[in-house]
């Protein structure tokens, strides 16, 4: 499983990477293969102000819809519309053409409370047993 | 503790996702929905269906048990060709879907959805006619489906009977492979293919023989969308026994002129008074699944109001677009009306669709997959 080390990650398994000065968002190796078959996304609007922890867009694979969670505070300032026609991206290429959307952090200290890769892997393999 | 099938060791050899289907533990899927999907359509999958259950009806009055059971005209289905059919309780619902299949002169194999089986063995068995025997034969035996467009071309290489002469809807015995042994042209998934009934041993060679000429592994879940996308109604999703069959669209399997059957009084009546709600297929061009329990709307004049409800849905891989069937008032069953279904409190339009959605081989068969067999792929297969 492919857990890039620059990235960080929440529990519920998005990833999180911060550029200029926004946070991009997707989610895991780990979460998309757990998924599968991803066929549509609904993505959040661009302006939508979102709480660290709030369910802001949903994937749904062949069997069922999943919540995808924010994992800092802020306003939406992208998304990735290639995912309205494409879902399959966040299958094919989760951490880079498979990006979700990003967030204007309101508090840039809301990364504190993302994990590591090295802590993501304990709790994947934790959640594994 | 859940049952397993004689395949049971092998789907977690193959690195199966596992799920819990009314108390078995059956595959859910082997490497995706989808791709498993695909070569159903394109080429060829195998399909362990052991967890249903394998009931014979034998004896010199099996015809006239089964015709007061069943809603088809049983004495009408010829040796060795088989019948789609329901049983129906008195108030005219369905107990189960089932097909029956003539393997004898008076004997009959009925293969039976998995959570009804006791339920279908009692039921049978209490309104037994004359001289019937009723015997579930399931214990020890298994049942492969081998679908798709390859499926009579791979399959005459491994067994000793007719296969690609067999038409659809006949069942013809596999002599080499014991008492009752036998294979069928049906399926679930809309396309051409056939269902193998076997002793396990039999079964568990045969599995490893279709895997090993290119078929691809399909659980349960490829299954449940191959059927939504050939209209095919699920036992317990899309019908229960508080549904009639002209409220699910089978009317088509029901014979009204046999003197009697269990459920026809109820159906004649209900035939007077009309329906409350009918079975209809509908899709959307883009968008979310519809999933069971969600809303239908429609508009009526001028205003939106509640008319339904969803019960089954899918994506289909192939039409490439979100699919659903669910109960809507009958004034709403016409194809082109606008349905409009409730998604996360969102609204998205949807159009009723004649049934099936997917009306049977277009391209010519490919072998596709992520784990493509060689191009030996026919000469591989092992002699009889």
């Amino acid at each position: 499983m492919h857990l890039p080390a620059e990235l960080l990650y929440t529990k519920t398994h998005e990833w999180a990477r911060r550029e200029a000065n926004e946070v991009v968002v997707g989610i895991t190796s780990h979460a998309q293969e757990e998924l599968r078959d991803v066929v549509f996304v609904e993505l959040p609007k661009v302006g939508k102000t979102v709480k660290q922890g709030e369910a802001v867009a949903v994937i749904e694979s062949v069997k069922a819809a999943f919540d995808i969670y924010a994992p800092v505070s802020g306003a939406v300032a992208r998304v990735n519309d290639a995912l309205v026609k494409s879902p399959q991206l966040i299958n094919q290429d989760c951490y880079a053409t498979g990006w979700m959307f990003t967030i204007s952090p309101n508090d840039p200290g809301d990364v504190s409370n993302l994990m590591p890769s090295e802590e993501y892997t304990r709790q994947i393999e934790a959640g594994a047993h | 503790m859940m049952h397993k099938t004689a395949l049971h060791e092998r789907h977690r050899a193959l690195g199966a996702k596992m799920t819990d289907f009314h108390g078995w533990e059956m595959p859910l899927y082997y490497t995706g929905i989808l791709e498993e999907h695909a070569a159903v359509r394109q080429a060829l999958g195998v399909f362990d269906i052991s967890h249903m259950g394998q009931v014979l009806v034998t004896g010199a009055d099996a015809v006239r048990t089964l015709n007061h059971v069943m809603v088809s005209d049983i004495s009408q289905v010829g040796k060795h060709r088989a019948c789609y059919t329901l049983m129906l309780n008195d108030t005219g619902g369905i107990i189960d879907d089932l097909i029956v299949y003539r393997i004898g002169e008076a004997d009959y194999l009925v293969i039976v959805n998995c959570g009804n089986r006791t339920i279908d063995v009692e039921w049978l068995t209490a309104h037994r006619q004359g001289e019937t025997a009723i015997t579930d034969i399931s214990q020890g035996r298994s049942i492969l489906a081998v679908q798709g467009p390859l499926s009579s071309r791979v399959l005459e290489h491994m067994i000793d009977a007719k296969v690609a002469g067999l038409g659809r809807f006949e069942i013809a015995p596999i002599r080499t492979m014991g008492p009752d042994a036998c294979l069928a042209r049906t399926g679930y998934t809309g396309g051409d293919g056939f269902e193998l009934f076997l002793p396990d041993h039999h079964a568990k060679r045969l599995w490893e023989s279709i895997l090993a000429s290119g078929a691809k592994p399909i659980g349960l879940g490829a299954r449940d969308t191959l059927r939504v996308e050939a209209g095919l109604r699920l036992y317990g999703t899309d019908m229960d026994a508080t549904t009639s069959p002209f409220e699910a669209g089978l009317d088509w399997t029901v014979a009204m002129n046999k003197p009697a059957f269990i459920g026809k009084e109820a159906l004649v009546r209900q035939r007077q008074q009309g329906l409350a709600k009918r079975l209809v297929g509908f899709e959307l061009s883009q968008g979310p699944v519809p999933r069971t329990g969600m809303e239908l709307l429609a508009d009526v004049g001028g205003a939106t109001r509640r008319v339904g409800i969803v019960t089954s849905g899918t994506f289909s891989p192939i039409l490439k677009r979100p699919l659903g069937m669910g109960y809507v008032e009958p004034v709403f069953t016409a194809p082109g009306t606008v349905l409009t279904v409730i998604v996360r409190h969102q609204r998205y339009h949807g159009t009723v669709v004649k049934l099936p959605f997917w009306k049977g081989e277009s391209a010519p068969p490919t072998l596709t997959g992520s784990n493509p067999p060689t191009k030996e792929f026919l000469s591989h297969a092992p002699p009889r």
